[in-house]
């Protein structure tokens, strides 16, 4: 099952990332173009290209544990996956500041200074901008080792998206804890992977004081 | 009477109403649902017929009242107002219905009484949001006598000539339009008299928000959206927004009620 589907996304070209990370947004034209989506487009428009955003940033950081759980690795295809995010985030902000606060720039500036939830909304977009903007392969040979450090900022952008999200509620609902949850457990398998990994590459190195041959768990060698 | 007089000076030119079909499918009535479209999905199973009224507190007919025999013979009109929820977005509605300073005068108001209560029907079986935690159902809101007499405050019993949807609060809800939305409470089973300032279900799951009277006020923000302007439902996608009025435009007629209050504290 992994196997086959490892080989399909091998197959599948970074345009077709692209075209199938599209379908949201050609649904939402088309429900637009009906006088939708919902009574209120204003807020269905926002809300879907926010929750979209806000979809594609966890599916970048469930690919890494995805591929340890399920071997199903779609690696090669996070930077498309994370670009997208980015794009439903730029129209889900352009939204806000046209169609919601009508460009009334002083109240909205005001506002993404005073209300939290607007500022964490703005800041996750914030630690976004960097990584787009080195997410091309110039960038990468470019920043070396220094990166990967750059592209941790997916996680506080991620965790300040989800108090975005959870902070506009007037009360939490069930979704909300789902995506709060769903965070935090990725947060932490995260932290693991990356502890046991700092333990792996002590005990692998060879100033660690054995040699690197040693067999593991201290078994007796036969001769 | 006065009771009539007052809601024709608030229809004033621009109060286009929204549609019938805006006004039923943008709910907030979380016994249905959290979304704004769940009321309309869901508050179908609600059964009301028969329905009956629990008047209850400082007053000289206690009792529990079927609603047809409670709202006998009250002058019911078309009161055209505008509507605007905590949120910051806005409609304009034409109620139908009667100033509850009629009924209240009906079951007689004994002279301690100084609040009124109401209280949402809880049927958790018919209402899913009931089955869910995150608020102490049932819904319990307020008003000050004085609030409560006022002629611009009404029981709606419809909507458009039609009978009140589920959706908004059937069979019977109250309408207080200098007042955000949540204040209107939906589905009233009962209303009593009070000497103290009931408890209200905002202000007790997020006092820091919701204060009792919630009078809609531009100068006082939400903590955490600006209450300085508004966006009407229904005016299209580039419609932008529009300021909010000082007690929702109803000014003139309710702003003496609050004199000598500071309302940044009474928010």
């Amino acid at each position: 099952m992994a196997d086959r589907l490892n080989a399909l996304l091998r197959r599948l070209p970074e345009a077709g990332v692209w075209c199938l990370g599209l379908i949201p947004l050609a649904w939402l034209i088309w429900q637009v173009l009906q006088g939708g989506p919902g009574v209120d487009p204003v807020r269905g428009i926002e809300h879907f290209l926010g929750k979209t955003g806000l979809w594609l940033l966890i599916a970048c950081l469930v690919i890494p544990p995805l591929r340890l759980l399920t071997g199903i690795n779609a690696l090669r295809h996070r930077r498309a996956i994370g670009l997208l995010a980015f794009l439903y985030i730029v129209l889900h902000l352009t939204a806000w500041i046209w169609l919601e606060m009508g460009l009334y720039w002083s109240q909205a500036l005001k506002d993404l200074w005073k209300r939290p939830y607007l500022f964490f909304g703005i800041t996750a977009f914030l630690l976004l901008l960097p990584l787009a903007a080195t997410s091309g392969r110039a960038a990468i040979r470019r920043l070396g080792p220094r990166w990967k450090q750059l592209h941790l900022l997916i996680w506080p952008a991620a965790g300040l998206a989800v108090l975005h999200y959870l902070w506009q509620m007037k009360i939490i609902s069930r979704e909300g804890w789902i995506w709060l949850t769903l965070f935090l457990a990725l947060l932490v398998s995260r932290l693991i992977s990356a502890g046991l990994r700092r333990k792996k590459l002590r005990c692998d190195s060879p100033r660690a004081g054995k040699p690197a041959t040693d067999s593991p768990h201290g078994q007796a060698k036969l001769p | 009477g006065a009771g009539l007089a007052l809601p024709r000076l608030a229809r004033a030119a621009d109060l286009q109403p929204n549609s019938f079909e805006e006004i039923t499918n943008y709910n907030n009535f979380y016994e249905f649902g959290w979304g704004k479209e769940d009321p309309a999905s869901n508050a179908g199973a609600m059964t009301i017929d028969p329905w009956s009224v629990e008047i209850a507190g400082l007053v000289e007919r206690p009792g529990q009242y079927d609603l047809a025999d409670l709202i006998r013979g009250q002058p019911l009109d078309e009161h055209i107002y505008r509507f605007r929820c905590v949120e910051a977005w806005s409609m304009v509605i034409p109620w139908q219905g009667f100033a509850l300073s009629g009924l209240l005068s009906r079951i007689g108001v004994q002279p301690s009484a100084k609040y009124v209560a109401f209280q949402t029907l809880y049927r958790p079986e018919e209402m899913p949001g009931q089955r869910q935690g995150g608020i102490d159902w049932p819904y319990v809101e307020g008003l000050r006598l004085d609030e409560a007499m006022h002629p611009l405050t009404l029981l709606a019993t419809g909507l458009y000539g039609e009978p009140m949807p589920k959706q908004n609060g059937a069979p019977v809800r109250l309408v207080v339009p200098w007042k955000y939305g949540f204040k209107s409470i939906k589905s009233i089973v009962k209303i009593s008299l009070t000497a103290e300032q009931p408890r209200t279900t905002w202000q007790e799951l997020q006092p820091s928000e919701y204060g009792f009277y919630a009078n809609v006020n531009p100068e006082v923000d939400h903590p955490r959206w600006s209450q300085a302007s508004e966006r009407r439902i229904g005016g299209g996608l580039f419609a932008g927004r529009e300021p909010t009025l000082p007690f929702n435009g109803y000014a003139d007629q309710v702003a003496s009620l609050y004199s000598g209050m500071d309302l940044r504290v009474n928010y």
